[in-house]
């Protein structure tokens, strides 16, 4: 195995993202802090609490979960898009590295970034609210998973992107709307009963239900359920990355 | 030992274009190879397959005796690359570019090794400047720093020196031949044909996706090149048409050339001064040309 060749597509990744600090961490944070201004203490202080909990408290998975699936993405999918708009792609597929290691090196490093990311706004926001993390290993088990499944999805857009334009299509036409839909800002059960239904079809609810039955042990959905649905869409991705690699779809001519 | 070898390789895209027609090559070890061709031969590609950037249709590729795509991991890692166009992490450092170059080939890290690259290269006193910062021509050093970076076997060039000013031009010669004493083979493509008749050993010329000829420098020269010989004439005489049509000299005012391929014909060089001596011709001057590479690789490429 090729351990140096990842260590070192991870590396470089690392570097891009300690010389970008501001984009990369700064601003994620900064979007994240004016939600919890804006829904959780301007709106939040009118709503109350939801399943027992504050709501400015109840926002705080959400609000990780949205930011982790967005950041594991667009840092993945700009991670293997880069080279393959600058040319140097070339390098990578003419070293001795197999597939597989290329994903880990890429994958890794983003999703690194983006747990990075959700911890630094746990960590903010616990200057602010008071946060209770009922199961912390689940917690950091579904952290870490989703920013490994999303940087896989990520991987896979940057991969079939042949524009900036398309980087940024499936996140913001898809991923996006999912997520505030799937329960960041409320639980599934204050919708009507058509719109609750209609929500279970929607595959990031069960992303945000078991992360935040991870704090505070509420969930939308089984916690098995979200589970088993996080795990299917980790494998989904990764059947579709062995795919694009043993047929060289978007990269190899 | 064969360090390449290309068995009835073919590449053929999706919209018909047959950009690779049968190849069959072979470069030994140790050896500068040197392919010529217009633009749009195939020698990119031909080097993308081999390096295993681009798919083959049909054919073998194998880098000293392995299958560059059943032992790529073996095949890869004795292979260095430097592509036609400048590709650069811009806001990279030139010494973290030139160690992850090394990480991907799976080499332990060496500063040492490093050290020695870009002196060699002359970029010692660019190793900590962002590659953005560097000129054209110190971008096309990196470049073959990165491919160098894990101390490959076999060294690919893909027009290393296009655009590249002509003293940088000689100390890459100097280099490349430095790099070929020290047993590593180079398969280059240029279009400067001076560059191949200066550091080449064998020379291969490629068309329209077809190898037209792979020989030993000196013998393509030899074998494909043609002698003129120019005399200057001081008067006219009757008997020159005679002559002239005997052996098909070209007449432009009082000079007359003789052309002469030894794969032709029979040099009859000797046999026409003696005819002029004999016909009183008086003779001003004689000049030998013999034809250099591009006008052979002009001559095939244009059949």
């Amino acid at each position: 195995m090729n351990l140096r060749g990842i260590f070192a597509i991870y590396h470089f990744e690392m570097s891009r993202m300690f010389r970008t600090v501001s984009q990369s961490i700064a601003s994620p944070v900064l979007s994240t802090a004016l939600y919890f201004i804006v829904f959780g203490s301007a709106i939040g202080s009118k709503i109350g609490n939801i399943d027992g909990v504050n709501y400015t408290s109840f926002l705080v998975p959400g609000l990780i979960m949205l930011t982790i699936l967005n950041q594991s993405v667009s840092n993945a999918s700009f991670g293997i898009y880069f080279p393959k708009f600058s040319g140097t792609i070339y390098e990578i597929l003419s070293a001795p590295i197999s597939p597989i290691e290329i994903t880990c090196g890429y994958v890794l490093a983003a999703a690194s970034k983006s747990v990075l990311v959700g911890l630094i706004i746990l960590i903010t926001s616990a200057f602010f609210i008071e946060i209770t993390i009922l199961h912390p290993f689940w917690m950091l088990l579904f952290l870490i998973l989703m920013s490994i499944t999303f940087s896989l999805f990520g991987f896979i857009i940057g991969i079939w992107a042949n524009d900036f334009q398309k980087i940024q299509l499936i996140p913001s036409f898809i991923l996006t709307p999912l997520t505030f839909l799937g329960g960041s800002f409320y639980s599934i059960s204050m919708l009507p009963d058509f719109w609750q239904k209609l929500s279970y079809v929607n595959p990031i609810v069960y992303l945000i239900s078991s992360f935040r039955w991870s704090f505070y042990g509420n969930s939308d959905v089984n916690v098995v359920v979200s589970i088993s649905a996080t795990f299917f869409f980790l494998v989904l991705c990764m059947v579709f990355v062995s795919w694009i690699f043993k047929t060289g779809y978007k990269i190899k001519t | 030992m064969i360090a390449i070898d290309i068995k009835n390789l073919n590449k053929s895209y999706e919209n018909g274009l047959k950009a690779l027609k049968n190849i069959n090559l072979s470069v030994r070890s140790g050896e500068i190879f040197a392919l010529l061709g217009p633009n749009g031969a195939g020698k990119s590609t031909l080097i993308n397959i081999i390096c295993g950037i681009s798919k083959k249709t049909s054919g073998k590729v194998t880098i000293f005796g392995k299958d560059n795509i059943l032992d790529y991991k073996f095949t890869r890692s004795k292979i260095g690359l430097v592509p036609q166009e400048i590709a650069t992490d811009s806001f990279e450092k030139v010494i973290n570019t030139l160690k992850f170059s090394r990480g991907l080939f799976n080499k332990v890290p060496s500063d040492e090794y490093l050290s020695f690259i870009l002196k060699s290269l002359n970029l010692v006193t660019k190793k900590n400047n962002q590659i953005r910062t560097l000129s054209g021509g110190m971008k096309r050093r990196v470049m073959i720093a990165k491919a160098l970076s894990h101390e490959p076997k076999i060294l690919f060039l893909d027009e290393p020196t296009a655009g590249v000013d002509v003293n940088l031009r000689k100390t890459l010669w100097n280099f490349l031949n430095k790099l070929k004493k020290n047993g590593v083979t180079i398969f280059l493509t240029t279009h400067y044909i001076e560059e191949a008749e200066n550091i080449a050993d064998r020379i291969g010329i490629i068309n329209n996706g077809e190898i037209l000829i792979t020989e030993n420098k000196k013998k393509l020269i030899e074998k494909l090149g043609e002698k003129k010989i120019i005399i200057t004439i001081n008067s006219s005489h009757n008997k020159l048409s005679y002559i002239t049509k005997k052996y098909q000299l070209k007449k432009n005012k009082n000079k007359l050339s003789y052309i002469y391929n030894s794969k032709k014909n029979i040099d009859l060089s000797a046999s026409l001064l003696s005819d002029l001596v004999k016909s009183s011709v008086k003779i001003d001057d004689i000049e030998i040309e013999k034809s250099n590479l591009e006008e052979i690789f002009l001559n095939m490429v244009e059949k």
